[in-house]
């Protein structure tokens, strides 16, 4: 176990004291665990190359390598990037948590930040993890600690609706995910990222599983990163408490599936599926969800379309970058993911947090409510003002160099000369266009809606004021972030972007990265011009668009089809259980002996097994024959006496004759057990009928009781099947019986003479005093049924 | 022997289930006596019908009958008295609470 390992273990061994901590009341639980992401992130700040090229750190432990899964840790560019994010900003949510979550009395704190360790420590090891099996381990482990989350004010119909929604959705991803490991796994023979990149480096793409395992792994990385049309979850989501938002639904949990993308990138990269289906599902996501922000009304359900268009704009980027295996006209737009995926940490987390503070502040998030903010709370204003400037595009912060970067990717994709792009490729800068001049609608939105206005205290819950410094730590240290970062973008680009744009593209040695604020009057910045004019223009026609139909809903539509499916399913599966469960004894036993019969007679068939012999048989004396057919006689009348007494007197023959066969067949222990244990069954018998009913006739329909005969007689034949050829085959096949054993050590092992005796107590004892425990249970159920009093209107 | 006993069995089990499937509480009880009486009978048989001596190494034969099935049924035999006491105590009770023995009329309600 190396530094690393203990990295990732570290937020899951901080869990279990977390219980303990909360004992003590007085200190809020949050300022304990934030001292864990700190230290993991100043840790991690160590491995950040300066002036020196990346060397990735390998430290493997086994784990059950026979099928080669290792807890293997690979730390490269890319995993460094999102160890960073994960710990970085999962510092500053802690720190947020703790002023936004108060230290009530009842406030299940413990709670919380045991889901939320478990979620970081599930998130570090998806990241550090170069095995698919330990991955997908953490993967679905992320899913649930996402979904507790969601859940954490679980009193509330609509969080338990949300982690329902994003646990279905999710994990079914994760389940396809896994099959796709499993077909890598077929092709490549190795869990390992690094081995499966070599060996598909040198293989020709010609494998049959290679579609449906990229299918399938990104299957898994589309729900997770709500990529439409799986992005329903995600605005549910986010019941979540503010920070839970902020960190898994915005920074960290959803860019998973960007991550998987990215990671995948060397494996699949080139082919003209894996560029076709990402790109395309990632521009109608982008443009999706920046038009369906617009009619929100809810700042955070505003945040969460906004985050599900931004993520679908990386995964474009992604998809598009992907060429440059072919042509490296597209290495800029891999840049341009890393780029905008860092800026999107950054500027969304803080206006999570602000849109956090408003609601604290203010006791609601409806834009319709809200107004006139600035003046109240100047320093909440200044840091939303960064934060959404930065989400439109505008100079000089950094959303603005990598929405640039955005768009000279998607116009040199047009220029690709591979994947027969021609000229479908103007479609991708159109389709970013319209979505980024959406983005700027509702950026206009969030901002004027909330600060500008006239202020409106009567519709407020809380009478509003500025927030604690507490509270506006954490968005300020993102905010600083987002104005450094767009002032001095290269100091990013050889320390971070490069590492990680060299684990995507591995084999460019060099990248040439070229952030700059003034590229001159090219396209790009005419785009942008273009998106202010528009985006002010449709801003300014608000009204008019909002009486359009599509508008009017705020849901978004395909999540009739996610209710509809639940509901069909649910009542679905009620109709197949109630088909066959019907309540009644009689069908729970013909499903066994049916499925009995039928599985023993297709070992039958299948092993051709049916054998009969009849040699080697003992021979009958008269007596034996009268024996035997009373036994039979007796058996078959059974289910024909009416009479109850007459019934117990026919089982009790049987049984005693049974007593009797054992006499004659050498097993006088037999014998006597069954003698004693028959008599006591009879006055058993007879006691329990002295209360029960008397026998009726059976009143079943005919055809039941021709399935019931037919069933019982095929019962009654395939056991006799069983026995011919058990019988032939022990002395056809020379089986030597283990019993020689026995005979043999009797006397010297045990020291008994009666060798049943000695078995059952000595060689098998552990067996006998269970059997004795099974008595006793039953002896004490036999008490309690009779001895139970059961008051009036109890259920039994 | 070993053919007839095979054929007895097959009776015990083919009426067993029968029983089984019948609507009263009684005979499925019963049925599950018969079910076992058929059970020990072949295992016995299958073990092979009067080869040997009784497994008692006082009788100093040269051979004895198979002492591990016997030890098997021996405690199947006990087992099966405890399972059968139990289900009659328990068909009294239900009888008791519900007044009927009829499997048909002690489904549970629709809902469940």
């Amino acid at each position: 176990m190396s530094t690393l390992h203990y990295l990732v273990l570290a937020p899951f061994i901080m869990a279990i004291f977390v219980p303990f901590l909360y004992k003590i009341r007085h200190i809020h639980t949050g300022w304990f665990v934030l001292a864990l992401p700190l230290v993991l992130f100043l840790y991690l700040l160590q491995y950040i190359p300066i002036g020196v090229s990346m060397v990735p750190v390998e430290e493997i432990v086994p784990w059950v390598p026979r099928v080669g899964i290792n807890f293997s840790i690979y730390l490269d560019g890319l995993s460094l990037l999102f160890a960073l994010l994960i710990t970085g900003i999962g510092t500053l949510v802690v720190l947020y948590s703790i002023f936004y979550i108060a230290n009530k009395k009842d406030e299940p704190l413990n709670n919380f930040y045991v889901y939320l360790l478990m979620f970081m420590g599930a998130m570090l090891g998806v990241v550090l993890s170069d095995n698919l099996i330990v991955i997908y381990v953490f993967w679905e482990l992320t899913s649930l600690a996402s979904s507790l989350l969601i859940a954490y004010w679980f009193h509330k119909e609509k969080s338990r609706y949300g982690a329902q929604k994003s646990m279905l959705i999710t994990v079914t991803g994760g389940f396809a995910m896994l099959a796709g490991f499993c077909l890598l796994y077929i092709m490549a023979g190795s869990f390992s990222i690094r081995e499966i990149i070599s060996y598909f480096a040198q293989v020709e793409f010609n494998e049959s599983l290679f579609i449906p395992a990229m299918l399938l792994i990104l299957l898994g990385a589309f729900t997770k990163s709500a990529q439409f049309p799986f992005h329903i979850w995600l605005p549910d989501a986010m019941e979540a408490p503010t920070p839970v938002s902020a960190y898994l639904h915005s920074a960290t949990m959803v860019k998973a599936g960007i991550y998987l993308v990215a990671r995948f990138t060397p494996v699949f990269g080139g082919t003209p599926e894996w560029f076709w289906i990402i790109t395309s599902f990632g521009l109608v996501t982008l443009i999706w969800g920046s038009i369906s922000a617009v009619r929100q009304t809810d700042l955070k359900a505003i945040l969460a379309f906004s985050t599900i268009s931004q993520l679908g704009l990386i995964m474009a980027l992604l998809g598009l970058g992907s060429a440059s295996f072919l042509d490296s006209v597209a290495e800029v737009a891999i840049i341009a993911a890393i780029f905008h995926l860092i800026n999107h940490a950054t500027f969304k987390g803080s206006l999570f947090m602000v849109v956090g503070i408003v609601d604290h502040e203010t006791g609601t998030r409806d834009i319709r409510k809200l107004g006139g903010l600035m003046a109240i709370m100047p320093v909440t204003f200044t840091i939303s003002l960064i934060g959404i400037a930065s989400m439109a595009g505008l100079p000089p912060f950094n959303g603005f160099l990598s929405k640039e970067m955005f768009f000279t990717g998607v116009l040199e994709a047009t220029t690709l000369s591979v994947f027969n792009v021609g000229t479908l490729g103007i479609i991708f800068p159109i389709v970013a266009w319209i979505a980024s001049i959406f983005t700027f609608v509702y950026c206009l939105i969030m901002f004027f809606k909330t600060f500008t206005g006239k202020y409106q205290p009567e519709k407020l819950e809380k009478d509003a004021h500025e927030a604690p410094i507490g509270l506006l730590l954490s968005p300020i240290v993102l905010a600083s972030l987002v104005v450094i970062f767009g002032l001095f973008p290269n100091m990013l680009s050889y320390t971070i972007i490069e590492p990680a744009a060299q684990s995507i593209l591995p084999y460019i040695v060099d990248p040439y990265i070229n952030i700059y604020h003034w590229h001159g009057p090219n396209t790009e910045l005419f785009m942008t011009i273009g998106v202010v004019l528009f985006g002010v223009l449709v801003f300014i026609n608000l009204k008019r668009w909002q009486e359009a139909t599509f508008f009017l809903h705020e849901r978004d539509p395909l999540n009739r089809v996610y209710d509809g499916g639940l509901d069909g399913l649910v009542s679905g599966s009620k109709r197949v259980t109630n088909l066959q469960l019907t309540g009644l004894l009689r069908d729970y036993f013909v499903y066994m002996s049916v499925f009995m019969i039928l599985l023993l007679s297709w070992t039958f068939f299948r092993y051709d097994a049916l054998a009969f012999d009849f040699t080697n048989v003992s021979e009958i004396s008269p007596y034996l024959w009268v024996i035997t057919l009373v036994l039979i006689g007796a058996t078959i009348s059974i289910p024909f006496i009416q009479h109850r007494i007459t019934a117990i007197i026919g089982v009790g023959v049987i049984g005693f004759i049974v007593a009797l066969l054992f006499v004659v067949f050498r097993a006088p222990d037999l014998a006597l057990t069954q003698l004693l244990v028959e008599t006591v069954m009879v006055v058993l018998f007879l006691l329990c009928f002295y209360h029960l009913p008397e026998l009726r006739k059976e009143k079943f329909k005919p055809k039941f009781r021709m399935t019931n005969l037919v069933i019982s007689i095929g019962m009654g034949a395939i056991v006799t099947l069983i026995a011919f050829s058990a019988h032939a085959m022990r002395h056809n096949l020379n089986f030597t019986p283990i019993s020689q054993y026995f005979v043999e050590n009797s006397k010297p092992l045990a020291g008994g003479y009666n060798m049943v005796n000695v078995i059952l107590v000595d060689f098998r004892g552990l067996d006998t005093l269970l059997e004795v425990l099974v008595l006793a249970v039953a002896a004490l159920g036999i008490v309690a049924l009779i001895k139970l009093k059961v008051k009036e209107g109890q259920d039994v | 022997m070993e053919i007839l006993m095979i054929l007895t069995v097959g009776v015990l089990v083919s009426v067993s289930t029968y029983l089984l499937l019948t609507k009263s509480l009684l005979r499925v009880i019963l049925g599950i006596v018969l079910l076992s009486h058929g059970a020990h009978l072949l295992f016995l048989t299958m073990a092979g019908l009067k080869e040997g001596a009784p497994p008692l190494l006082g009788e100093e034969a040269a051979s004895y009958a198979d002492p591990l099935p016997q030890a098997l049924i021996l405690t199947a035999i006990v087992i099966g008295f405890g399972v059968t006491a139990f289900l009659l105590v328990l068909a009294y009770r239900t009888y008791k609470e519900h007044k009927t023995d009829d499997l048909d009329q002690l489904r549970g309600s629709a809902d469940e």
